[in-house]
């Protein structure tokens, strides 16, 4: 038994305790417990949740529900460290409005405006009404996840009137408009920076410019098939979010993958976050012109990607999962393979290492550089890497064990400072982690099949997947619809939660340190907007 | 500094011989699905499984049908190789596959038998570029084929398709040995080179782009998204490729296409490689 299931009862107990009568609670397994209460409730209950159980809010949903519970729903997720709690509501279509958390709970405040934006909601006391997902030449009154939205029919573009920035006004301040189209290879986004000289003064981002409208997309899709949209979420985090995706179904089908699946899983999972902390290394040097540096980290992110295409046929690591297991084994020249390479990429990368860390020019532009501090990455619900430079913990492959990772010893790797120097340390620690992780999980393999058979899924049923992406936490809900569909699939990406700190951490810091800022969180535009 | 020298001289040279020297991709690598028509009792279970909808079966006589495939949208996932009752359908490890048309990417082969699957017979007129490009030009070959300047643009890809174009830049690909070199102005662009289904979020951006560069100009697509759609078709939030609204010189296919492919690509619209032949295109 995990640590998980035995805190199950007890979780529900805890909360019984936390809100008396105030709500109606439910255990719908071990782990995981839903709360149902009334709309003009749920900002107090989210708020004595959250600080009750010391529980972050991993991700919330919404969907519409009119044909089935004549309302929308929208479900609020928190991580506890005895399981997962969702707090649910219904919402009346005739005044389609909820009182907004994110007063209450600042790490709400994304989630809110893409309700809004994407089934129409509205948060009411949100204190940043804004858009969000939808551009300003969307048509008001078209939500796309609503079910009656048919996506075939192409949506006008209007004439709205423009985005409203935050303007800062004062002798010297100048406003730096940069993107969507940046000078080098990277994804598309919009940055608005107010500076006074060199020193950024405020940075607000104006994103979702990928937005490629997955989740509607896997409505109404077989579980099957909305496994290649997982997938296609995003290039460097492809293997997490079909792991994710495919717990999700797994866990709905009450179904365990074989030992020797699940240990498979793991292996690749920590060689995706190999060649992502290696290539996320050699990126920052080019954040402050260190082409040296920059050649090694490349180098060695290639070594590892043609690993991956010899052990499964392709460089990002994309179908290799499948719901119930793997469809890829690794043999004993596989296995073999893995380990000779690892072994000899890792020679390589303590040199890489040893000269990064010893040449002053870089370590002078890395330390004090973008601090993120801790109060805030804790208050807007920071993950991955940029929390634990923060000072904040958590990591779902020690906290909520999946796939192999209950079996297994995961270093507890935090950095206080904030700084583009702890989160490159971070990295780097989680690199040496991660070898060893793979080295161990190669060599003892369980023998055993790699795939079982899934039950039906039932209708109308929830459920959560969950990994540790090498940006953070990734969690996916899925809710079915009759004849084994998906009628909801939500995508929270670790760089959802992280976007929104890129924009604290840069203020004070010059405009020319911005690109190195944004490298060392290295986040995804394509994850975060779908 | 010493160190750096140090780091410098140990690493040697990384770069890879490719094009002078073809370098094969891994056996295990997914790359363009071959048919072997006389298995193919044309069962349709690889139309049923195809997550980009771009395999389809239509008959064509009283006891055969046409099978065919479209590569630009193909995610090179080999679910028709697993799901395929009769093992027709195998997965080979060819990757060099950009061509000009889109006609030169659809695979048809007649099978015999009559589909009789629930999902059968995709249009191929999706095949068929909105937009479609001129005629190769012999005076891009003569000004820029030496020395060409890209322009990348992302217009909404998944990111896999441009952490590859990013390894073009660095020591394993390096493709400024190929007078090749990117740059951050499309008033210095010869060629752009685009990633991403087009999303309506980007479209006005990549119009803006694509008319910022001076003539003579080249547009390729890169990737299963840009060329076709990949798995994004039916959205309500892409155009579903770049010809649907640029005319595109060259398309590679991928999910995402492997660097080498990216150079095979590049090269071949600059008239310095030859393209993809189809199945078809080779038996035609």
């Amino acid at each position: 038994m995990t640590a998980v299931e035995a805190g199950g009862p007890a979780l529900a107990d805890q909360v019984r305790a936390l809100l008396a009568e105030r709500a109606d609670v439910s255990q719908s397994s071990g782990h995981a417990v839903s709360i149902n209460v009334a709309v003009e409730d749920l900002p107090d209950v989210c708020a004595r949740v959250q600080h009750g159980l010391r529980a972050a809010l991993a991700t919330m949903v919404g969907y519409d529900d009119r044909s089935q519970s004549g309302s929308y729903r929208l479900t609020y997720v928190f991580a506890a460290s005895a399981g997962w709690v969702s707090v649910e509501t219904a919402v009346d279509p005739r005044s389609p409005a909820f009182p907004s958390v994110t007063p209450r709970l600042p790490a709400a405040h994304w989630y809110e405006r893409e309700v809004h934006d994407m089934l129409g909601l509205v948060p009411e006391g949100h204190p940043d009404p804004r858009r969000l997902v939808l551009h300003d030449d969307w048509p008001a009154g078209v939500h796309p996840l609503r079910k009656d939205f048919d996506p075939l029919v192409p949506v006008p573009r209007v004439d709205n009137p423009p985005y409203r920035f935050h303007q800062l006004h004062g002798e010297g301040i100048v406003e730096i408009p940069v993107g969507p189209i940046h000078a080098g290879v990277i994804e598309p986004g919009h940055f608005r920076f107010a500076a006074v000289g060199e020193v950024v003064l405020h940075l607000e981002t104006r994103l979702f410019f990928t937005h490629r409208g997955i989740e509607k997309l896997a409505e109404g899709k077989s579980a099957e098939q909305v496994l290649p949209l997982a997938e296609h979420i995003c290039g460097a985090c492809a293997l997490s979010h079909a792991v994710a995706y495919c717990q999700a179904v797994e866990a709905l089908a009450g179904a365990a993958v074989p030992p020797r699946a699940a240990a498979v899983r793991s292996l690749l999972l920590e060689l995706e976050r190999l060649y992502n902390h290696v290539g996320d290394l050699g990126n920052l040097c080019a954040g402050v012109g260190f082409a040296v540096g920059t050649s090694h980290g490349a180098w060695l992110k290639e070594q590892l990607q043609r690993l991956n295409e010899r052990i499964a046929g392709h460089r990002f690591l994309r179908g290799v999962c499948q719901l119930g297991g793997v469809r890829r084994d690794v043999d004993a020249d596989a296995a073999a393979d893995i380990t000779h390479t690892l072994q000899q990429v890792q020679r390589e990368f303590e040199r890489f290492i040893e000269l990064l860390l010893r040449t002053e020019s870089v370590m002078e532009r890395f330390t004090g550089t973008g601090r993120l501090d801790t109060e805030s990455a804790t208050a807007l619900g920071a993950v991955g890497v940029a929390a634990r430079a923060s000072g904040v913990s958590g990591d779902l492959r020690k906290d909520h064990p999946y796939a192999a990772y209950g079996t297994l010893s995961i270093p507890d790797v935090v950095q206080p400072d904030g700084d583009v120097r702890a989160r490159a340390q971070v990295r780097i620690d989680e690199t040496r982690a991660a070898f060893a992780l793979a080295m161990h999980l190669v060599a003892s393999l369980p023998e055993g099949p790699t795939t079982t058979s899934l039950a039906p899924l039932p209708p109308f049923a929830t459920a959560l997947g969950f990994t540790e992406s090498p940006r953070g936490s990734n969690v996916h809900w899925i809710r079915t619809g009759q004849n084994g569909t998906i009628d909801r699939y939500r995508i929270r990406s670790a760089s959802y939660c992280n976007w929104p700190v890129v924009a604290l951490a840069v203020p004070g810091n010059m405009v020319p340190d911005f690109p190195l800022i944004n490298k060392s969180f290295e986040l995804c535009y394509a994850c975060l907007d779908r | 500094m010493l160190n750096v020298l140090r780091a410098t001289l140990r690493m040697g040279r990384v770069t890879m011989p490719y094009p002078g020297v073809d370098e094969a991709a891994s056996p295990a690598y997914r790359g363009r699905p071959a048919l072997d028509a006389g298995r193919c009792t044309c069962a349709g279970a690889c139309v049923e499984v195809c997550p980009s909808q771009v395999i389809s079966l239509h008959p064509s006589g009283p006891d055969t049908s046409e099978w065919r495939l479209d590569l630009a949208g193909c995610v090179f996932c080999g679910l028709c190789e697993d799901a395929c009752p009769e093992g027709a359908i195998h997965l080979t490890n060819e990757f060099a596959l950009a061509a000009r048309t889109r006609a030169n990417l659809v695979e048809a082969c007649t099978v015999s038998g009559r589909p009789t699957g629930t999902r059968q017979s995709v249009e191929v007129s999706r095949a068929q570029p909105t937009h479609p490009a001129a005629a190769p030009n012999r005076r891009i070959r003569n000004l820029l084929g030496r020395s060409l300047h890209i322009r990348h643009m992302d217009t909404g890809s998944d990111n896999a398709c441009d952490w590859e174009i990013a390894a073009l830049l660095g020591p394993v690909y390096d493709v400024q040995r190929l007078g090749i070199d990117f740059v951050a102005s499309p008033r210095h662009a010869d060629m752009l080179l685009v990633t991403g289904a087009v999303t309506r979020h980007l479209q006005p951006a990549l119009m803006a782009t694509y008319v910022a560069m001076p003539s003579p100009k080249l547009v390729v697509a890169v990737g299963d998204e840009a060329c076709g759609g990949g798995v994004l078709q039916g959205s309500y939030a892409v155009a579903g490729g770049v010809d649907r609204v640029l005319p595109v010189d060259v398309y590679i296919p991928g999910s995402p296409p492997r660097p080498q492919a990216l150079i095979h690509g590049i090269l071949l619209a600059l008239g310095r490689a030859q393209p993809y032949q189809s199945f078809t295109a080779q038996q035609g």
